[in-house]
C-alpha cells in the first residue's frame, strides 16, 4: 500500500464537563510517513497523550474525538465501528506506555501476555504462540528469553518490563507504534538502551513511530520531524534540527532558552535561564486568540483577538503565530 | 567553637545497612548496604550535586544528613557537631532543611500557607505574634509570593507556586544547609527555569549550602559547584562541576553523560548495557565492572576500589582511570 502510515487531519478532541464541551485538542494535523519517527513534544495538559489515545481508539468519555480524520493507511479510524477498531488495535497500530508495571497484567507470565497477541490477532495455537513469544523476547534483547517468558512482571526490572511492552506492541508487526513517554520512568542509562532498541527494531521492520515526550532533547535526537503542542494546538512543526537551532514560535523559543542544556555552562559559562512567565492554562480556560498570548513576550492586540492560522515555514515547516521568527 | 574553616556539613565514612530476610518468614539473613562508606564535605555557600541512578543510595544518604535515618557506621557533622550524639532534633532542624520533589504531596492540603510557615517558628520558640507575622511576610517575599497569598490553601496554587511554598517552609528557620531532592523534576518544563533561578538567587543572597539530588545532568551542571557521582552505595567520582563534565574519569560518569540525548546529534548512544545489579549481592572488586565497557579481569578482584586522585579535589574509584585517560 502506498501513502503515509498515518494522516491526522484537523483533529478535535472534546472534553465534556456537564453540558459544556471544551476543545482539549483542536485543529491538529500531521502526517507520519512509513518508517518515519515523528515526535510530539509538549507539557502536561497540552493534549499530546490524548492525541495518541485517539489514534488507537482508546478515548473514553468525558473525552471524545469529535471532528477531523484519522487515516491509518487510508482507513478513517473515526468512522469505523468499535469492533473494527478493536481488530486494528494491537495489529496495525500498537502502543507502549510510560509505566510498564501498570500496563502489564500482574497475574500472567510475560510470555503468555506476548503469546496472546498471536492467538488473538493471527489465530495461532497456544503452543505455537508461546514459542513465538520467546522469539519476540529474544528480539527485544532480553537475556535467557526461555526462562524470562515464565516470569511475572514483578520479577522483572523496569527496563526489562519496558522491553516486554515493546515485544507485545511489535508482536504483530504494526504499521504504527505509539510510544507515550516510553522511558520517563527509567534511569538514563536504561533509557538510552530502550530508545536504541525502539529505533533499531522499527527501522528494521519499517514501522512508523509516534514518539511523545516532554523532553525536547530526547525528541530532537530521536525524530526527523517534531510537532510542538501547546494548549491543545500544534503550534510549530519542523525538522527536528531547526526546532532547536531556529525555533520559530515564541513558545518553542522560550522553552529552548529556558532549558539548562548539558554542556551549556562548559561552553558559555553560567547564564541566567530565561523564564517563561505564567502557567499552562487548564483546558477549561484556554485564552481567546492565540493560546500562548498571556505568557508571550511579543504578544500584541491581534494575538489577544485572533487565533493565528497555520503558516508555512519553508521548506516544509508550519507555525501558528502572528509574529513568528 | 566552629570557625570559618569548619565545613558546614561533613559526612565521615557513613554506612547505612538494612537487614533483609530472616525473622518471621525465615530465609537467609542478608544485608542491604544502601550507603557503604561515604565521605563528603560541604562548605558554606556551596552547591553539591549528587548524581546516580535509582537504588544508588542517594536518597538514603540525604535522609541520614537530615537525621531521619540512623547510620550503621560513621558520623555526620553539622557545623562541627555530631548529629547522632546530640539527639537534639531542633538544633539540627535549625541548620539543615529539605525541599521535596513533589510539591503536591509534600504540603498539608488542610493548612493555609500561613500555618505551614508559622508552625516551625512556633515549635522553635518564637512566640511574639508580630515577629512571626513579619518573618512569614519576609520569607514569602523572598520566594516571590505576595503576602495576601498566605491565607490560601495549597490546591489554590500552581505547581511552580507550590514549590515556592515548599522552599519558603524549608527556609523559614534560616537553615544553612538545604537538601534539594529532585527540586524541579515534578514541575512543568516551562516552569523549571523560574525555580532554578530562584534557588540560585537564594543561595547567593542567604549564603545557603545545597546538597542537590538530581537525575537531570543539565540541571546538575547548571547549578552545582561540586558533583559527587554515586553507584551502589558508594561515591565513585567526585570533583568540581568542571572536572565532572569536562574531564570525567570514571567510566560510569562517562556513561551517564553519554546517555543524555543530545538535541544537536542524531540518536542516543548507550555506552553501557544492562542494569544496576542487585544491591543484596553486589559484584566483587569494582561494583561497576559487569556493565563497564573498559573492565578487565583485574577490576573483579577484591577489595573494593580506592579513590585514585585525578587533580585537586578530583578523584575516581577506578583502577584503570589513569591508563584510560592517557
Amino acid at each position: 500500500m502506498s501513502g503515509p502510515a498515518l494522516q491526522v487531519e484537523d483533529l478535535r478532541i472534546d472534553l465534556a464537563i456537564g453540558e459544556r464541551r471544551f476543545a482539549a485538542v483542536e485543529g491538529v494535523s500531521f502526517t507520519i510517513e512509513k518508517g518515519e519517527t515523528y515526535g510530539l513534544v509538549g507539557e502536561s495538559g497540552c493534549g499530546k497523550s490524548i492525541t495518541a489515545l485517539s489514534l488507537i481508539g482508546l478515548l473514553r468519555p468525558p473525552l471524545s474525538a469529535s471532528a477531523g480524520r484519522i487515516l491509518l493507511g487510508g482507513t478513517d479510524l473515526r468512522t469505523l465501528p468499535a469492533r473494527a477498531v478493536r481488530a486494528l488495535r494491537g495489529k496495525r497500530v500498537a502502543m507502549i506506555f510510560q509505566e510498564p508495571m501498570t500496563a502489564l497484567n500482574p497475574l500472567k507470565p510475560v510470555g503468555r501476555q506476548i503469546a496472546e497477541m498471536f492467538v488473538l490477532h493471527e489465530g495461532a495455537s497456544w503452543p505455537e504462540a508461546e514459542r513465538r513469544a520467546v522469539e519476540a523476547l529474544r528480539s527485544v534483547r532480553v537475556p535467557a528469553p526461555e526462562r524470562r517468558a515464565r516470569d511475572y512482571p514483578h520479577q522483572l526490572s523496569g527496563g526489562m518490563r519496558q522491553r516486554v511492552m515493546i515485544a507485545i506492541a511489535l508482536a504483530c508487526g504494526p504499521d504504527l507504534l505509539l510510544a507515550d513517554e516510553p522511558t520517563t520512568a527509567l534511569d538514563v542509562t536504561v533509557q538510552a538502551e530502550i530508545l536504541e532498541l525502539i529505533r533499531d527494531l522499527c527501522a528494521e521492520r519499517g514501522t512508523a513511530v509516534l514518539m511523545i515526550s516532554h523532553d525536547l532533547g530526547l525528541i530532537a535526537s530521536m525524530c526527523r520531524r517534531v510537532g510542538v503542542m501547546y494548549a491543545g494546538r500544534l503550534v510549530e512543526e519542523r525538522d527536528s534540527r531547526a526546532v532547536f537551532r531556529r525555533p520559530s514560535h515564541p513558545y518553542t523559543a522560550g522553552l529552548v532558552a529556558s532549558l539548562p542544556l548539558l554542556g551549556a555552562r562548559l561552553a558559555g559559562g553560567r547564564n541566567r535561564l530565561r523564564e517563561i512567565t505564567g502557567v499552562v492554562p487548564p483546558v477549561t480556560a484556554f485564552p481567546d486568540g492565540c493560546r500562548f498570548n498571556p505568557r508571550c513576550p511579543s504578544a500584541t492586540e491581534i494575538c489577544r483577538d485572533v487565533d493565528p492560522p497555520p503558516e508555512t515555514l519553508p521548506p516544509d515547516g508550519l507555525v501558528r503565530c502572528h509574529h513568528h521568527a | 567553637m566552629p570557625d570559618a574553616t569548619t565545613p558546614i556539613l561533613a559526612v565521615e565514612d557513613l554506612a547505612v545497612h538494612f537487614p533483609m530476610g530472616g525473622g518471621l518468614f525465615g530465609g537467609a539473613r542478608r544485608t542491604l548496604k544502601a550507603v557503604d562508606g561515604v565521605d563528603l564535605v560541604l562548605e558554606p555557600g556551596e552547591c553539591l550535586g549528587l548524581v546516580g541512578e535509582s537504588g544508588c543510595g542517594k536518597s538514603t544518604l540525604a535522609l541520614s544528613i537530615l537525621g531521619l535515618q540512623a547510620p550503621t557506621r560513621g558520623r555526620i557533622l553539622l557545623d562541627g557537631q555530631d548529629v547522632a550524639a546530640s539527639h537534639d532534633r531542633r538544633a539540627r532542624a535549625r541548620i539543615v532543611q529539605m525541599v521535596f520533589q513533589d510539591p503536591y504531596s509534600s504540603l498539608n492540603p488542610r493548612q493555609t500557607v500561613r500555618r505551614t510557615l508559622e508552625e516551625p517558628l512556633r515549635l522553635h520558640g518564637t512566640t511574639d505574634k508580630a515577629e512571626i507575622e513579619s518573618r512569614v511576610a519576609a520569607i514569602l517575599a523572598r520566594v516571590g509570593l505576595r503576602p495576601d497569598q498566605a491565607e490560601r490553601y495549597p490546591h489554590e496554587f500552581s505547581g511552580g507556586q507550590r514549590q515556592r511554598i515548599g522552599i519558603a517552609r524549608a527556609l523559614v528557620l534560616e537553615p544553612r544547609v538545604v537538601v534539594l531532592d529532585e527540586p524541579v523534576s515534578a514541575l512543568d518544563v516551562s516552569i523549571r527555569a523560574q525555580i532554578i533561578n530562584l534557588l540560585l538567587d537564594l543561595k547567593d543572597q542567604l549564603g545557603l549550602a545545597y546538597v542537590m539530588i538530581s537525575h537531570d545532568l543539565g540541571v546538575v551542571e547548571h547549578m552545582s559547584d561540586r558533583v559527587a557521582v554515586m553507584y551502589l552505595g558508594r561515591i565513585v567520582e567526585t570533583g568540581t562541576w568542571r572536572d565532572i563534565f569536562a574531564a570525567p574519569g570514571h567510566p560510569y560518569t562517562k556513561a551517564l553523560i553519554a546517555a543524555i540525548p543530545d538535541p544537536f546529534r542524531d540518536g542516543v548512544h548507550a555506552r553501557i548495557t544492562g542494569e544496576v545489579p542487585n544491591p543484596l549481592d553486589p559484584p566483587t572488586g569494582c561494583a561497576f565492572h559487569p556493565r563497564c565497557p573498559d573492565a578487565l579481569p583485574l577490576c573483579r578482584e577484591p577489595p573494593a576500589i580506592a579513590f585514585e586522585p585525578l587533580g585537586t579535589g578530583h578523584a575516581a574509584r577506578c583502577r584503570r582511570v589513569h591508563e584510560l585517560a592517557a
